[in-house]
This record gives C-alpha cells, structure tokens and sequence, in this order.
C-alpha cells in the first residue's frame, strides 16, 4: 500500500497550490460578496490544462489521472470553494460522462473545447419536483424524427449562466420509469433553450448556479448521450464520480478552514498568551485535524479505485459525507476560534463556514449518501 | 536561438525560523524551491523562445536532490536539463561555482546565458557576473527586459536605483534578471505529465572543461570564519512626553539608526 | 602572488552624472578606521568623465589619495570600461583591501573583477573589522554580512588571496565629518582600453517615476491608520515621507473608508513590508497589521493610547498626537538634513 503521492502528483500539488494561492486566494472575498463567476479565473485554468485534468490527450486533455483531478479541486477549495465547484462541476458532471458514454463523433466534437476551458461544462438533473427523487423527471424530450424536442426545465444548476455544453435527463418514455429517461447533450443557444433566474445563495456565491429553461428546444438527433433509456445510470453514475469531486471540495473548505484557524489561534493573544497555547485549542483542533485527514483518506481511496478502474460508488459516497460532515464541523468551530473576528468578513472562516453547508447538500444530499451507503451494505 | 538558463535550488529562506531557545536555524521541513530570480530567468528564456524560437537549456550546480527543479524546468517548457553534480564541487564560494558553471558552458551550444540577480540564500549577486568573466562575455545584471532585434541584437532595460538603462548589445551575453519583471508561468498540467519521461543528464566534474585545482573548497579564496544567528530584538521603549522631546528622541533613534 | 606586496585600503568612490555618491564618503570612513589599525593609506578611486575637481572632497572625507581615472569611455557607468580601468588600477598598485558600494554599480562590478583578479569578494556586508591572521605578521579582513534571508549573520575571510574585496551595504557604514583642511595627493591614471571588448552601448538613460514604487520595496514607509483622519492627515504623512525619501502606507481602516488605494494597505490582506524604517502613525497594531510589518528594521510607533498594541512591536514609542508631531518632526528633519 503506498499512501504517497507519485512525483508527478508532487510536481502538480506544486503548481496547483501556487496557482490556488496567486490567482484564486485574492479573488476568494470578492467573488463571494460580489456574487461574481471567477471567469479570468477559468480562463487561466484553461489555459494551463487545468479545466482538461482526467481527459486523455487525443482528446486535448492533460492525460492526467481522477487522483490529480480531486487535488486541484481541494486545492482551489482550500482558498475558494466557489472556483472549486466550478472546476468540478465542469469535469465530473460534464465531461466525465462524454467521456464514458459519448460516441467517438461526441468525444471529438466536445471534449477538446471543454478541455481546453475554451467551454464549460454543467450538467442538468435536478427539477422542482424531483430532487433526492430524482427518478420524478418531468421534462420530456419527444423524438421528432431528424431531431428530439425537450420542453420542461431543471433547477439549481451550477455553471449554467457560462456554460456552453449541458448534460441533461429528460424522459423519453414515461411508462417506462427510471428506463425512460435518457441523456442529452445540450448547447448554449440551441432553438428553445435558455437560461432562467439566478439563485441567491448562502455560499459558493460566485458560482452561477441558474434554472435551465426548454421550450420545443430543438436538439439533434445525434446529441444523444448513450442508449435510449439509459440516462438515469448515466446520471447515477455521473454522480457517483461528482462526489468524490464534492468530496474533494469539501475536504478543501476544511483544510482552508484549519490553515487559517492554525495561523489565528497562533497569532491572537488573550489572558497573556496566545490562544493555540490553551489545552482547549489544542484538544479540539487535534480531532478536527484527524478528521480531516480521514477524509483526505476516503477521498483519495475512492478516486484511486476510480483510476483503476474498481466499483467506487460506495467509497465515493462515504468520502463526501464524511467529507461534507467534517468541514461543515470545522469550519463551524474555526469561526468560534476566531470569535468575534470570525464572524466579520474580515476573516475567511466566515465564508466558508457559509460555502462548507452546500457540500452536505448538492450532488445528493448526506441522507442520500447514507442511503447509498446502506444500499451497498445491505445489497 | 540557444539559451541557457543557470538554475539554483535554495531553501525557501521566507519558511525558516529561529530556534527561540537555541538561538539557531531551522531548517527542517524547509521547502527546497527554485530560487525566485533564476525562475524570472527562465521565463525570460521562455518568453524570448515564444517570441523567436530557440532552444532552452537549464543548467544547475548542486546535490542529486536538485533533480526535481530541473522537472519544474521542463514543466515550464525547457527543452533539456543538465546537472553538474560531483563531490569534487563540495564547498564552492561563488568564484568557484561560477568557475565549475563556466566549464559546462563551453562544452554547449550557446547564444545567450541568462541567470537570476542573485540567490536567496546567499544574496551575492556573484555568480552571474563571474561566470561572464569566466567566459569571456559582456553582462547586463538586473534585467528587467530584452527583445531581440532585426539586427540580431538585444535591446536590454537594466534597472539601477535612480534610472533604467536601456542597453544595445551585440552577439553572445549573459544577463542577470530580476524575478520582479519575469512574472513566472506557472508548469502546465501536460508538462507535468511529461516532466519525468525526460531526461535530467548528470554530469560529473570529468564531463566538463575545467583545472580540478580550481573547483570547490580548494578553488574558493573566501572562507566562513563564522556564523551565528541575528540578535533578538530587544524590547522596545516608550515615552510619553513633549512633542518637542518626542522629535528630538525619533531623530536621534534615526541617527542612531544611520538613517539620517 | 606574495601577501605582503599588498597594501592599503582602496575605496571605488562612485558617482553617478558627476554627483558623488553618499555610500563613497562611508567607505571611506570605513576605510579610515581600517587603514589606521593597519598603518595603512586610503586610497580612493574615482572613475568618470569631468570629475577631477571633485577629487578634493573625498581627500577631505578621508582619502590620502585620489587615484583619478577621467576619460570619454568612462562617462556612464558600463561593465567592461569601468572593470577594465579599475583592474588596471588595482594590478598596478596592489591594495590589501579594496571596497565598494553594494549599489546596483558595484554589485555589478566586484564579482567581474574578482573573478578577473582570483580575488575573493564578501557581498553587502554590514561590519568590516581586522583581525590578526593566523599566519605571523599578517591581518585579514573580517568582513559580516547577512544570510539566509537576514536569518544568520556570517563572517567572511579571504586567508590566502589578495586584495581582500568587500561590498557594503548603502547606510551602513558612518562617514566621518568633512576636514576642509586634511591633505592628500590626486594621481592622474589613463587606463588603456581594450575597445574590442566593448559590446555593450548605452542607448539611453530613463530617470525612474517615483510614484509607481511598490511599498513593498520601499525602505522607509510612514504609515497611517485611524488616527490619522483624512486625506489632509495623510498628507502630513506624505510630507514626512517625502522628507526622508520613503513612502507613504496605509492600515486596513483608512483603505477601507476610501481614504487610501488598496496598493498601500500594510497588512494580512494588504502587502507584508520589511522596510528599514517603518513609522507607524495613529495605527493602534490589530495583530492583522503587526503580521504585515513587524519584520522591520526600525519601528516608530506614534499614538495617542499608551495600551495601543503597536507598542509591543516598537522599537521607540511615542505616546502623543501625530497631527503635531508629525509636521513637527518633517521641519526638524528639513533643518538637519540641510546640514
């Protein structure tokens, strides 16, 4: 068993680390109270591979492995959780499924653009009424002989307002159920498609999280993503691969979390010393840090099994609730470290605080990990 | 166009800490880093590969361990990556680095040598000078931009503390650049996935053109007699008083302090 | 090479457009002190074009002698002309000890001509003594510098070379007051240039813009917080700070409330700043602050609560009002510096 990363992984945490520190760090406050999306941010990103991590190189990817995929999401995490999600909502949710179950024509077509950052990626599941449910689909895509017609809308998507190519679940066949719905590729400006309102959220404020809206949205023929009828494991799985993504997200917030609480605890004097010197500091970071490290664990377990190519939906499942528990924990108490500093945006640990309780929601709710958990457990 | 990049790993001197107790240096779990005034240099190279192509060589004196800046290197974009590692370099002062440099500069191919302003542990600012002199070559030191021109010159702005000169200089150099103008690139995720299928050559003292007199302990005219940690500052004074006492007393620290 | 062929304490008194340069008259103080444990002369060299009348003023600042190299190629300061000459110099006359500014000229120089001469160079030294060497009959220069980021301190000795070759820091060293009256020889020295080896032109000279200086490189920084108001207190500070060639900073407060730029906040989330003198104005030190600039050299705080934290990281503290002090202090400074 080796825990150690490979050199090559070093070299990447290096640069990602620079690059989390230089470029996204600065950004962090402003693209939170601003409610602005990091766009110079990605465009960088694409610029150095970083949008194209886990894709091979004919397809104009980096050729990297799932393992350096979830280190950057943590490491952007760590200073911004907004940039995080977008980087994994973009490679898990969008290109990981082109990636698994496109056509070579789709593979070619798209991979190489969002790759290189030149588009992102969203993905599109989610509707008012279906949520943990998910298999409640309402939107329908009808086959209209040399191209398929959608007409309904999805909530809650993130990256939506810059996106350029969604993945999205509609029902081909109601009465078929979860086998009914199918995978779409979608593009920004296609006939019928637009983007609706923008939510206002708690945290990951920067990211543009916006309702998608089909009316006879008009889609090819050939933007079929996998067979008919198989868009629900499509998007399961899709989700299984997002969470070690969310994950990894999470695990950042936490990190970040404890970085800055280390460095506040260290610096701040009260009674005559500094408050890192109490026994109560020093007991309470100590079980936060092991928590942290056993999620950086389950993380990187289930994104190991992934590169392998072993079943992960279990270990991905449990990496982000344990993930999302812990840095929801940590950040709640780093902002009770940081007392009344802490609850002022002049500290970090206010926002992620905010940022950290996303992760315990979206791509399946920590209930609906325990279910998948327990799915696995008792099978 | 040939360019070689001379590269130092240096430990990165803003993580160490003084040993309260000890009063020494520590420098463990000190991160070793590329030092920042070479790394500007290697975007200097980078940028003028960019503009007008040419082939980018990293050349640097040191221990095995020095194998992963040179992986960086490549990540960044240079094309090939050469260590001089060998015993026989142990304790070299800046003349005879610069000495042991110079004899892998003249078995290359070169048009240009570009080093940092100077390293972060030492702070000499000596080897590039010196390895010019070693070679033979006009110098610029603090760079703060070259071009090339139509006429196969370098248009190059050295920064002093008063003014910028803006220097012509004909056929084969060496600058020395300051990591304030050469905001370095970050490695690319595709050159770290390449950065350890390349070869790092290792060259030892036998490969190079130089007198073995000259190199390391026995080639250096300088010696550390001794060395010993910075004295702890010591608790500060505060008065309250006149203005006119307070004037006087800041001047007077100021002169103390031969600020004024 | 034979040690004792080598003597006296030479200084490369630089100038800059004919203006000699102060770090020349602190080397030459240095070298005052030096040469008279050693029974030795100080011997200035003084390179440039049109300069030879000035050569009196180093004699009174401390020189036995002017070695006077003026010359065309000699106007602007230029790697090879410059090392040529003072090569030259230094192959003729043999000195012991041979000093220079640690200036963007002499640090470009030294290495050059140590390399030229085998000579063994000590960069930006802060203390320069001589000691007894362990060979009978002779001393070495003890020259002490920082390393490590300024986290050690080393001695450096050159035992077996000569000339021994130091550069110092600018600021450093005292320069003694000037003696209208002290004596001493100017010497006429034409170099012969290898005009071969002239690759280098000057194209043009740009005069630096004083305003676009990062604080983060400055050394010396008036700064200001809460105390300080408005754009009419920081404009005492401006005042102060033009006085003493600094510039002026800013607390998060007085960024904040739209009083500074951001590019002058000193702090956790503005620049951390080491400059050798800090004067910290009506700041009261929220440790953000501190862990922006507690690392300089020399720290005046100024404010009017005694309790305010800055004064635990102040080397001097002033309990009293900066709206007084402050302009107080910037006449004071005007009178002494005009001296």
């Amino acid at each position: 068993m080796d825990f150690s990363y490979s050199k090559t992984e070093q070299l990447f945490l290096q640069m990602i680390r620079s690059f989390a520190e230089n470029e996204v760090k600065p950004l962090a406050a402003e693209v939170d109270e601003q409610e602005r999306f990091p766009i110079e941010t990605v465009e960088k990103m694409g610029k150095l591979g970083i949008m194209g991590i886990p894709v091979p190189k004919q397809y104009g990817g980096a050729g990297g492995t799932v393992q350096m995929y979830i280190m950057a999401v943590e490491e952007l995490s760590r200073v911004c959780a907004t940039t995080g999600v977008v980087l994994s909502a973009h490679t898990s949710l969008c290109m990981a499924p082109i990636m698994e179950n496109g056509t070579e024509e789709q593979k070619q077509k798209y991979l190489p653009k969002l790759a290189s950052g030149e588009w992102i990626g969203a993905f599109g599941l989610t509707e008012p009424n279906a949520g943990t449910d998910a298999a409640m689909q309402q939107t329908t895509a009808v086959d209209a002989g040399d191209h398929w017609v959608l007409n309904g809308s999805k909530i809650f998507i993130t990256n939506a307002s810059y996106a350029h190519v969604f993945i999205v679940m509609a029902m081909t066949d109601k009465s078929k159920g979860t086998k009914g719905i199918s995978a779409f590729i979608v593009e920004k400006g296609m006939p019928g498609f637009s983007i609706g309102k923008k939510e206002l959220k708690m945290g990951i404020r920067g990211s543009a999280t916006c309702e998608l809206i089909f009316e006879n949205c008009i889609v090819p023929k050939e933007n079929l993503l996998g067979p008919l009828g198989k868009g629900f494991n499509i998007a399961m799985k899709t989700l299984d691969g997002g969470r070690i993504g969310i994950a990894s997200q999470a695990l950042g917030i936490a990190q970040g979390a404890m970085d800055e609480t280390v460095k506040y605890t260290k610096e701040r004097k009260q009674f005559g010393r500094a408050i890192a010197k109490f026994q109560n500091t020093q007991f309470q970071m100590a079980d936060l840090k092991t928590k942290v490290e056993a999620a950086r664990l389950l993380v990187r377990s289930a994104a190991w099994k992934k590169d392998n190519g072993l079943p992960y939906s279990a270990d991905a499942a449990m990496a982000k609730l344990f993930a999302a528990e812990t840095a929801m924990e940590v950040t709640t108490k780093a902002v009770q470290f940081h007392g009344g500093y802490g609850y002022t945006r002049e500290y970090p640990v206010e926002r992620m605080m905010r940022d950290a309780k996303i992760t315990e929601i979206y791509e399946g709710t920590s209930e609906v990990q325990r279910m998948v958990i327990a799915g696995h457990l008792f099978k | 166009m040939n360019i070689v990049v001379c590269l130092k790993q240096v430990p990165d001197t803003t993580e160490i800490k003084i040993d309260p107790v000890k009063g020494t240096l520590i420098r463990e779990g000190v991160p070793s880093i590329m030092n920042p005034d070479d790394k500007g240099g290697l975007e200097l190279a980078l940028r003028l590969k960019d503009q007008f192509g040419a082939t980018v060589t990293v050349i640097s004196m040191g221990p095995p361990q020095a194998d992963v800046m040179l992986r960086e290197a490549y990540a960044m974009g240079a094309d090939r990556a050469i260590l001089l590692s060998d015993r026989k370099f142990a304790g070299a002062d800046t003349l005879a680095t610069s000495y042991a440099l110079s004899g892998l500069c003249r078995v290359l191919d070169y048009d240009l040598i570009i080093a940092g302003r100077q390293a972060i542990d030492g702070d000499t600012a000596q080897v590039g000078p010196e390895l010019a002199e070693h070679l033979g070559l006009p110098q610029i030191t603090y760079v703060v931009d070259a071009k090339l021109q139509d006429n196969g010159h370098l248009l190059v702005h050295k920064e002093n503390e008063d003014s910028t000169q803006v220097l012509d200089v004909e056929g084969k150099c060496l600058l020395t650049v300051l990591a304030s103008a050469f905001e370095p690139r970050y490695m690319s995720v595709s050159g770290i996935m390449e950065a350890y299928n390349k070869e790092v050559e290792v060259w030892s003292a036998d490969k190079i053109d130089v007198e073995e007199t000259k190199l390391g302990l026995a080639g250096s005219p300088t010696k550390v007699f001794q060395s010993f940690p910075k004295a702890m500052k010591a608790p500060g004074e505060l008065h309250e008083v006149s203005e006119e006492e307070a004037v006087e007393l800041i001047v007077a620290k100021l002169k103390e302090k031969h600020i004024i | 090479m034979d040690k004792k062929d080598y003597k006296n304490v030479f200084v490369f008194a630089e100038q800059r457009e004919g203006v000699i340069q102060p770090v020349a008259f602190e080397l030459l103080g240095k070298a005052r002190d030096l040469a008279d444990v050693l029974g030795e002369k100080v011997v200035a060299m003084f390179l440039g074009c049109g300069i030879k009348d000035q050569a009196q003023t180093l004699i009174e600042m401390g020189a036995d002698e002017v070695i006077v190299a003026d010359c065309p190629e000699l106007k602007d300061y230029l790697s090879e002309q410059y090392s040529q000459a003072v090569y030259q110099i230094i192959e003729q006359r043999k000195p012991g000890i041979v000093l220079y500014g640690a200036t963007t000229i002499g640090r470009d120089m030294a290495p050059r001509l140590a390399c030229r001469l085998r000579a063994g160079l000590t960069a930006d030294c802060t203390k320069l003594e001589v000691q007894p060497a362990k060979e009978e009959g002779f001393m070495d220069l003890h020259s002490t510098r920082p390393a490590f980021g300024g986290n050690l301190m080393a001695t450096i000795v050159c035992p077996n070379t000569r000339p021994q070759m130091s550069t110092v820091r600018p600021g450093v060293m005292q320069k003694r007051e000037r003696d209208p009256q002290r004596q001493g020889v100017v010497t006429d020295f034409a170099p012969k240039f290898d005009t071969s080896k002239f690759k280098v032109r000057l194209v043009e000279t740009i005069r630096a813009d004083k305003n676009v200086a990062d604080i983060s490189e400055a050394k010396i920084l008036v700064s200001g917080g809460r105390g300080v108001h408005d754009k009419e207190g920081f404009g005492k500070l401006q005042a102060l700070a033009d006085q003493l060639g600094g510039q002026v900073a800013s607390s998060r407060a007085m960024v904040d409330n739209g009083v500074m730029p951001h590019e002058c906040q000193v702090g956790q989330t503005g620049k951390t700043v080491r400059p050798n003198l800090y004067i910290a104005c009506g700041i009261s030190g929220a440790i953000q602050h501190l862990a922006g600039m507690e690392e300089s050299d020399l720290i005046v705080a100024i404010n009017k609560d005694k309790y305010a934290p800055i004064f635990s990281v102040a080397d001097l503290g002033i309990v009293g009002d900066l709206h007084k002090i402050v302009p107080m202090l910037t006449e004071r400074l005007k009178r002494e510096m005009a001296q």
